[in-house]
């Protein structure tokens, strides 16, 4: 709270077969809140901060890799601007992958 | 803002669903997805009151889905059958042990009796042993023919009248692909049937055939149904791999290019005078086989004699050393329930 601003806190959850591919399935996360976080922002953050290794087989440009569901508070992010979303305190962010063993 | 379901029940929508675009809530998706289901299964005639049906069950997502289906359009439209799930244990160590575990958990959560065949009880050989002798290129052939024949075997001894699978439109889009970039006509001819049946095998079929996959990961989601979801731990088929993420970048510009796929499989005939593999009994276990002796056999042969390469690619070698020992043949073991 020195700066002034207030850390973002939110919840990051994965599941489907994406938790492999980090160390945690679900993760409390403080960001700071020196800007807006959008999804777009917070999915570049998890790349750098989060990911294990392949980022590939998260990432594909500048979105998620097609296969992997997201969504927000239970909502699909397609109904929510996608990657354009704000992020809001206590949301919660959940990846699921369609990509694991049927 | 919100945006509302699109079918106008009044309550704001949850997901866009991928087959059609539609905002759905939650209430409305689980309608439309099992209506979906049901349809297909009513308008191609896959069962008839009485059935004995098994569930080939392997934990993961779609099978797990299929079950919870069934047993609620079982129930709500009175088809009158008789489910069981059928599972294999390959006896791949660290693999099976989880996955055996959720679908132990269906038994309970579904109320249907299950039924667990091992690759050692059917063929004396559990894949752990089968990597041991030929390495982690080719077991997944091995694993792949087993699994098929281990299905029929399984069935056959629960008597059961039809087997019905897991595999999604994805699945099916995904392997019409590949039996192109094969080029092969015989199975691209068959793959996208929905019903498949041997000469005195049992039937195959596929509910879940117009299902997107990604639908099927939600229905789980929002059902919080429990499933299983690791990659088997041997190299997965790279070829497929490239297959399955061609297609997903497809249905990320064009979501109905599954169906499309689907589609083309569907409609595509082969002229006439192309000669196609006929379809058989092994003459050795009596299952279905384009071959005199199927490719079970072969490879089981292959494995017993310590010749593990046998079968794997060209077989003509394969054939004159199975034809010097057709006669032990009809060791085949009988398994107990
Ligand atoms: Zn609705
Ligand atoms: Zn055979």
């Amino acid at each position: 709270m020195t700066s002034g601003y207030k850390d973002l806190s939110i919840t990051v959850e994965f599941r489907g077969g994406a938790e492999l591919l980090f160390e945690k399935k679900k993760n409390e996360l403080n960001l700071p809140g020196d800007e807006e976080w959008t999804l777009r922002r917070l999915l570049f953050w998890i790349r750098d901060n989060l990911l294990k290794d392949r980022p590939e087989l998260f990432l594909l440009g500048d979105t998620v890799r097609p296969g992997i569901l997201v969504l927000v508070n239970d909502e699909d992010w397609e109904l929510l601007g996608q990657g354009e979303y704000k992020l809001k305190p206590r949301d919660t962010v959940l990846f699921i992958s369609t990509l694991h063993g049927g | 803002m919100p945006v509302p379901c699109s079918a106008k029940c009044g309550k704001n929508a949850t997901l866009k669903r991928p087959k059609t675009g539609d905002a759905l809530c939650k209430e409305c998706f689980f309608w439309a997805f099992e209506m979906e289901v049901h349809n297909t299964i009513v308008n191609a005639k896959l069962f008839q009151r009485g059935n004995k049906v098994a569930i080939a069950a392997s934990g993961g997502k779609d099978s797990t889905v299929l079950a919870y289906v069934l047993k609620l359009l079982n129930e709500r439209y009175d088809y009158g059958l008789d489910l069981f799930l059928l599972s294999v244990d390959e006896g791949i160590t660290g693999y099976r042990d989880d996955s055996l575990q959720t679908v132990k958990q269906n038994k309970i959560d579904y109320e249907m009796p299950l039924k667990i065949l091992s690759y050692e009880e059917l063929y004396g050989w559990t894949m752990d042993a089968i990597v041991a002798q030929v390495g982690r290129k080719n077991n997944c052939t091995f694993c792949g023919v087993f699994r098929r024949q281990a299905l029929d075997r399984g069935a056959a001894l629960l008597g059961v009248d039809c087997v019905v699978t897991g595999h999604n439109a994805d699945d099916i889009a995904e392997t019409v692909l590949m039996n192109v970039l094969r080029g092969d006509i015989a199975r691209l001819q068959r793959c996208t049937s929905i019903i498949t049946a041997g000469a005195d095998s049992i039937m195959r079929c596929k509910p879940l055939k117009y299902t997107y996959e990604k639908e099927i990961v939600m229905y789980a989601y929002f059902k919080r149904l429990v499933y299983f979801s690791t990659e088997c731990i041997f190299a997965p088929n790279a070829y497929r791999g490239h297959a399955r993420m061609f297609l997903k970048d497809l249905e990320k510009i064009r979501p109905s290019s599954i169906m499309d796929i689907i589609h083309s499989g569907e409609r595509l005939s082969v002229r006439d005078g192309i000669k196609m593999p006929e379809r058989r009994n092994c003459t050795r276990c009596g299952f279905v086989s384009s071959q005199e002796i199927c490719k079970a056999c072969v490879l089981l042969e292959g494995l017993n004699r310590g010749l593990p390469r046998l079968g794997i690619g060209k077989s003509n070698k394969a054939k004159l050393l199975l034809a010097a020992t057709t006669e032990d043949r009809g060791k085949k073991k009988t398994v107990d329930f």
